[in-house]
């Protein structure tokens, strides 16, 4: 079965989303990321999601979701490289993911984990 | 007598005395021409003699009730491009129609001394041509406004496409001065240059400066709340700068929500702020 992978960096966890997202990939990927953040006691959670150029509400409330799961298990979680496209859709449904950090790209993302976990 | 016969008739009068006509008719679109600018003279005459020409052909063709016949085609397409061409030089509508409607008095006396010895035959005709001419006038505005309208919409566009710049202040630094009211449409512009921008430049903050918007609603307060989130969810902090005293009251009296912006006077103080938070600072050099 297609899932998204997670990869580890130290305290924290990079999720890339480089596919087309579906429903269940989506809760699939929810489902891993906990069962992940918890395994792995991380303190910070990156998801990029750089080349996801189309959202609809149920995946702009799994990103919402997702990220606000990952905080209650205690990681700090970032969302980076949201396209303009995306950012209006979600905007527009009313999503605006109040509590997520976000970021312009991945580096600054980390660069963002790093100073609230270890600065 | 048939309509078929009057309209034979009316034809073979154009026909004879056309330049008459056309010179009387010149004489008085001449007349009447006071803003001789906007029109030519030597347009006018050409315009006029190949409208009549073109009117004297299509008057054989004996269709003089309907003007959507086949034989009134190319005076249609000439109305057309004389209509065309004077509301794009800016003329008004009832100068337009007046192009049509002078050539009344010039015919009506022509068949006046046609139909002299026919009174029936003659208020015939001249209700013939009379609601014939009507009708080309009414043709002529439609066109004219068509004409107009199209104008209006190309400007819009252009408008639209002039009125959102996005400037580079600093690295990472973005400004979009915003200038006249912000509607639905413009919103949506500004919001996808912006969002793209970030992209582009890879810009951290984003000064969006009101200076030049000269009332904030309800709904504009809404489009910049939407701008912002947008932003934010791409990782970019906006600052709302260059708030009138005016507007910071209406804004408070709307009950607008600004409390989560980062909002400052002038585009200087933004910028200082935005500075600060890319981790630079401006001294004077002793």
């Amino acid at each position: 079965m297609e899932r998204i992978p997670i990869l580890r960096m130290g305290d924290l966890l990079l999720v890339t989303i480089q596919v087309d997202m579906h429903d269940r990939l989506a809760m699939t990927l929810q489902d891993d990321l906990t069962e992940r953040i918890v395994r792995d006691a991380a303190k910070g959670v990156l998801i990029d999601i750089s080349a996801l150029d189309l959202v609809d509400s149920f995946i702009g409330r799994m990103i919402s979701n997702t990220a606000a799961m990952a905080r209650v298990l205690d990681a700090q979680t970032v969302v980076v490289g949201m396209q303009p496209a995306v950012a209006i859709t979600l905007v527009e449904l009313g999503l605006t993911l109040t509590g997520v950090k976000t970021a312009l790209n991945v580096e600054k993302g980390m660069a963002l984990l790093g100073k609230t976990n270890f600065g | 007598m048939t309509t078929q016969d009057y309209a034979s008739r009316i034809s073979q009068t154009i026909q004879q005395h056309e330049d008459a006509i056309g010179a009387e008719w010149v004489a008085q679109l001449e007349a009447a021409l006071v803003r001789s600018n906007i029109v030519s003279r030597e347009q006018l005459r050409k315009h006029c003699q190949q409208f009549l020409a073109a009117f004297a052909r299509a008057t054989r063709g004996g269709e003089l009730a309907n003007m959507e016949h086949r034989s009134w085609d190319e005076v249609r397409d000439l109305l057309s491009e004389i209509s065309t061409s004077r509301a794009k030089g800016g003329s008004s509508p009832s100068e337009t129609a007046t192009f049509v409607f002078s050539l009344k008095q010039p015919l009506f006396t022509r068949l006046n001394a046609e139909f002299a010895n026919d009174p029936a035959a003659l208020a015939a005709s001249s209700w013939t041509i009379s609601s014939l001419l009507d009708k080309m006038g009414l043709y002529t505005i439609e066109v004219f406004q068509r004409a107009r309208d199209q104008i209006i919409v190309r400007q819009q566009q252009e408008l639209l496409e002039l009125s959102t710049p996005v400037v580079k202040l600093w690295q990472g630094i973005l400004a979009l001065p915003l200038i006249g009211t912000l509607d639905s449409a413009r919103t949506q512009v500004v919001m996808e240059n912006i969002l793209q921008k970030i992209v582009d430049t890879g810009a951290a903050i984003a000064i969006i400066d009101i200076t030049g918007v000269p009332t904030v609603d309800t709904l504009v307060a809404q489009h910049l709340m939407k701008t912002i989130a947008a932003a934010r969810l791409m990782g970019a902090d906006c600052i709302i700068s260059g708030i009138r005293p005016q507007i910071a009251q209406t804004i408070v009296h709307l009950g607008v929500n600004l409390e989560d912006v980062t909002t400052k006077a002038t585009l200087a103080d933004a910028f200082v702020v935005a500075l600060e938070r890319t981790g630079t600072s401006v001294v004077h050099k002793d």
